[in-house]
């Protein structure tokens, strides 16, 4: 029994002494080429690249993956920078920006207070320009529902058509299908002052309206919602926008009152206050990047549609569009 | 005092008194509901002042955080044991990590395991999963770690010191039941972006079963044992040290398997912060809307489930004698030791002949992706109809009208008929802090939701209880059954909810019923497992001694088996509540609304941060509540009565 148990003590004592010399050597003694190879775990560890690492965070939509793949393919292979890229929602990765744990968003869907916070109060993020894309915000319906109800796209008729979008969980009103609470949204306030007879229902999370949306087309099922633009859903199946009173100047400065359409929003690049002033080549590239809804659904698409990963998809982009982004090189 | 705070019911001698009180307090209620339908209820107010006030605490932690040097330190720590695990399975390589499973498999357990073990591992190479595997392994091996250098101590002293578990009972509910959106985002405010915050949210989670298992293990042993050890002239130390601990090792080594089991259950949560890992691509597949991309990541979680829990499950028996294997001689086992030990090694010293011994030959790659995702087309298309049916039936007609009368009630009427019922079942004891919990509910500004969020809990219960009981007995009474279910049951239980959310909504639409879907799959196996141990634990004695007197089948399981495991089977009700809850919020990314979609929109929206912690203490409290009403149930004693006795 003693001498059993002996055994075996000695058994996980060599196991474990096994391991720490293996962890030893890695990192120095060993082969040429496995040093670099090993994912060392400590965050403060500088990296192999020549230019250094750039911290990107990849927001959670398909078009801010698109971003990050063209930016890091031409930082790790023109210009010699390795690239962290981790996805984060933006209530997250903003406070990166204090912390030195992020270097750049590169698609920002306005939000006020964040810019309030961390580029006014605060002064540790930096605004580097517009990205070019356009993102366009509104309701919603299915292709097929456009087409048997013409007039379905006028929010003035809205309220024809609710009992069509009546559901378990809208009682007695249509149920107007909301989406990810990340999201900047106004459909509960355009509602109440529209007078429309509908109830907002939150589908909690992208993913499932997009299914939902899916599911509407496939099946020919009535379904209206908050949507929006660039997205590569739209590339898969078509979906018609329904028009809202148009959005003029200050019409949703009081978040209670807006009863107009949501504005065109210019989407713009955050990159922290350090790298901004490093003026380094890699800041230079971020600060050119720009290009349009198309170049950045095509790469969604790549990811989404085609089988590629992003490393793949940004790759293919780069390797065929050299006439883009030359012009952002430093 | 044991009179008053006995369950009332215990009180009433004949049983028609009991019915007759039943029915006059059921009379009243709808009576008193009918007349005060739709006053003194308390419709959600968004800018309830409270909120405001509980933002405060997270601007406080921006404005501190920077003096509070303690999260450093703690960041830096759990960051460089991380790293430590990172550079072993980086050093050890892909043959050093395959070799190692398959040796501790040997030692542990035998050929089978092993092959087990190291087959499991080569899987998730073949996936094309090993990187993030091994990114994933690193942070449960730190977070196991220290739940256990925490967990085990305090459980020590929570098995010998009944006031110290009292105390710390229910903290461990909250650390378990509040929703960890809830406080995901002060803790990146203190711990930084990355594997740091990712492992104390893990531990948050995995310390108390490490802790309640361990001091379930101490208390278990026999009170006759101990005091042989004492009258001896054992001290307290040595009692613990040869007398408890040896004794309780098969139940702690229980407590290392579950606590491994809860930190897996985290890693899709720690991928939101910023940690590497299996749970990165499950979250990256979602936003893609691809669920055999989701589903590759989701089954790499459950292998490696699957090989831990073994390991663990086997390891524990071996600390037990009882469990050692008959016929086997000291020899063996050292040449068992011997033959791993250089396994290991040779594999090492291959891996270091490697170009790369981390990367896996991406030679031999399975792909789950297209077949799942074809599948996954057709049933979108096949059943939608009749899944849609049962939604509509199932919403229409009980969830709605519940939910009604929930919300329209008057809160004074609710916390009463709450009050009285759980006096009824559970004792006095129990109602009073049922009641507590509502009106704190109340006090915070979140009773519409709350009752919202109570309404599809209740039916997730029933539905997951009725279901598990159901299947829980065949599995007790048929040996193949149980056999067959068991990775079913585990893949159910490992398998990240998100992989199954997309294709219920599209069944299932977006909604409360694709909610009470996922949380029916992810609480019903441990109501079928503890139903199972429960009827198999009844001794055979008795059975053989039912059947004897004649008892049919159907007999010997309504008038035996059932009521002896009577304890299990409330255990089994109290756990499926509580795993009901843990999915409120992964129910709300499908629609549920409530208080799930409060603690989201809480980690995503600045300004709702004060709104979505206080949903997340409602759930607790929903928890508690509902757990304390349950506790009493069959006559089981309330906590109140067990200590007055």
């Amino acid at each position: 029994m003693q001498q059993s148990r002996l055994a075996r003590l000695t058994a996980g004592v060599a196991i474990v002494g096994l391991v720490l010399s293996a962890c030893g050597p890695a990192g120095g003694s060993a082969a040429p080429g496995s040093a670099a190879a090993s994912p060392a775990g400590s965050e403060a560890a500088p990296s192999a690249g020549a230019g250094g690492n750039i911290k990107i965070a990849i927001n959670p939509w398909v078009g801010a993956e698109a971003n990050v793949a063209v930016i890091k393919s031409l930082l790790e292979d023109k210009l010699g920078y390795t690239v962290t890229a981790t996805p984060l929602a933006e209530e997250v990765a903003w406070p990166g920006f204090a912390t030195g744990e992020i270097d750049a968003i590169l698609e920002n869907w306005g939000h006020p207070d964040l810019e309030q916070k961390y580029i006014t109060d605060e002064a540790v993020a930096v605004d580097a320009g517009l990205n070019g894309v356009d993102g366009i915000i509104g309701w919603y319906v299915p292709e097929w529902m456009a087409t048997q109800y013409p007039d379905i796209v006028d929010s003035a008729n809205l309220n024809k058509y609710a009992e069509l979008f009546k559901t378990s969980e809208s009682g007695d009103q249509g149920q107007f299908l909301g989406s990810d609470p990340t999201f900047v949204t106004n459909d509960e306030a355009l509602i109440k002052n529209l007078d429309l007879n509908y109830k907002v229902v939150y589908s909690g999370s992208e993913a499932a309206t997009i299914t939902a949306f899916q599911q509407a087309t496939d099946q020919k099922t009535p379904l209206i919602g908050y949507f929006y633009d660039p997205q590569w859903l739209h590339s898969k199946i078509k979906l018609v926008k329904v028009n809202l009173p148009a959005w003029t100047e200050g019409c949703d400065a009081v978040a209670n009152a807006v009863a107009c359409d949501y504005p065109l929003y210019k989407l713009n690049k955050i990159v922290a206050k350090t790298l901004a002033d490093s003026d380094s080549d890699a800041y230079k590239l971020i600060k050119n990047f720009t290009w349009t809804n198309a170049d950045q659904n095509l790469v969604a698409d790549y990811i989404t549609n085609q089988g590629m990963s992003a490393d793949e998809a940004g790759d293919k982009w780069v390797a065929d569009n050299e006439a883009i982004w030359s012009a952002w090189m430093p | 005092m044991t009179a008053i705070t006995a369950p009332f019911s215990a009180r009433l001698e004949s049983r028609t008194a009991r019915r007759l009180l039943l029915l006059i307090f059921g009379v009243v209620a709808v009576l008193l509901y009918v007349l005060f339908q739709d006053q003194g209820t308390l419709p959600h107010d968004k800018a309830y002042p409270l909120f405001e006030t509980l933002n405060g605490v997270r601007a406080w932690i921006e404005e501190n955080r920077d003096s509070l040097g303690v999260f450093g330190v703690i960041r830096g720590a759990i960051g460089g044991l991380v790293g430590f695990f990172d550079a072993v399975l980086a050093g050890l390589g892909w043959p050093g990590v395959l070799t190692l499973a398959g040796a501790l498999g040997l030692i542990f357990g035998g050929w089978r395991l092993a092959l087990l073990s190291a087959g499991g591992f080569a899987a998730l190479g073949i996936l094309g999963l090993w990187e993030s595997s091994m990114a994933t392994l690193a942070q449960m091996l730190a977070a196991v770690l220290i739940s256990l250098l925490v967990g085990i101590p305090l459980g020590i002293v929570a098995g010998r010191v009944p006031r110290f578990a009292a105390a710390i009972t229910p903290i461990l509910d909250a650390m378990q039941i509040m929703p960890t959106f809830a406080y995901l985002l002060p803790m990146t405010l203190l711990f930084g972006i990355g594997v740091a915050p990712a492992t104390i949210a893990t531990l948050i989670y995995a310390i108390p079963p490490a802790l309640r298992i361990t001091a379930l293990g101490i208390r278990g042993v026999p009170k006759a044992t101990m005091e042989a050890a004492e009258s001896m002239g054992s001290t307290r130390w040595q009692t613990l040290s040869k007398v408890q601990l040896p004794l309780a090792r098969r139940t702690i080594g229980i407590g290392v398997n579950q606590t491994i089991m809860m930190g897996l259950s985290m890693v899709v949560i720690t991928a939101l912060i910023g940690a590497p890992g299996l749970g990165v691509d499950v979250l990256r597949a979602l936003q893609q809307v691809n669920v055999g991309a989701a589903f590759q990541a989701g089954l790499a979680i459950v292998i490696l489930a699957i090989v831990l829990d073994r390991l663990t499950d086997r390891a524990g028996e071996r600390m037990d004698p009882r469990f050692r294997r008959p016929g086997e001689t000291r020899r063996q086992r050292r040449i068992v030791a011997a033959v791993a030990v250089s396994a290991v090694v040779l594999a090492f010293l291959y891996a270091r002949t490697l170009a790369d011994p981390t990367a896996f030959p991406d030679t031999v790659l399975v792909d789950f992706r297209d077949p799942v995702n074809a599948i996954v087309g057709w049933i979108k298309t096949t059943f939608v109809e009749a899944t849609n049916a049962i939604k509509n039936v199932v919403s229409f007609g009980i969830l709605n009208p519940l939910q009604g009368v929930l919300t329209s009630a008057p809160w004074v009427l609710v916390v009463g008929v709450v009050f009285a019922g759980a006096w009824f079942i559970s004792g006095l004891r129990a109602a009073v802090i049922a009641a507590a919990c509502l009106l704190i509910t109340v006090g915070l500004g979140l009773w519409e939701h709350g009752m919202e969020t109570l309404a599809s809990v209740l039916v997730a219960t029933a539905v997951t209880l009725a279901l598990g009981v159901l299947l829980g007995i065949v599995s007790a009474r048929k040996d193949r059954f149980r056999t067959a279910i068991r990775p079913i049951l585990d893949a159910a239980q490992t398998m990240p909810a998100f992989v199954y959310l997309i294709p219920a909504v599209a069944l299932f639409q977006t909604g409360r019923f694709t909610a009470i879907v996922a949380a029916v799959i992810y609480a019903m196996p441990p109501v079928i497992r503890l139903v199972d141990a429960g009827i198999r634990s009844v001794s055979p004695t008795v059975q053989e001694a039912a059947r004897a007197a004649g008892s049919t089948e159907r007999q010997l399981l309504w008038k035996v088996q059932l009521p002896l495991s009577r304890r299990a089977l409330l255990l089994a009700a109290n756990q499926g509540i509580v795993m009901v809850l843990a999915m409120v919020v992964v129910g709300a990314l499908v629609g549920a609304g409530a208080l799930g979609f409060d603690v989201i929109s809480g980690f995503t929206q600045r300004e709702d941060f004060g709104k979505g912690l206080a949903a997340g203490i409602v759930i607790v409290l929903l928890g508690i509540m509902l757990d304390r009403i349950t506790q009493g149930a069959g006559g089981r004693p309330s906590t109140g009565a067990a200590r007055a006795g």
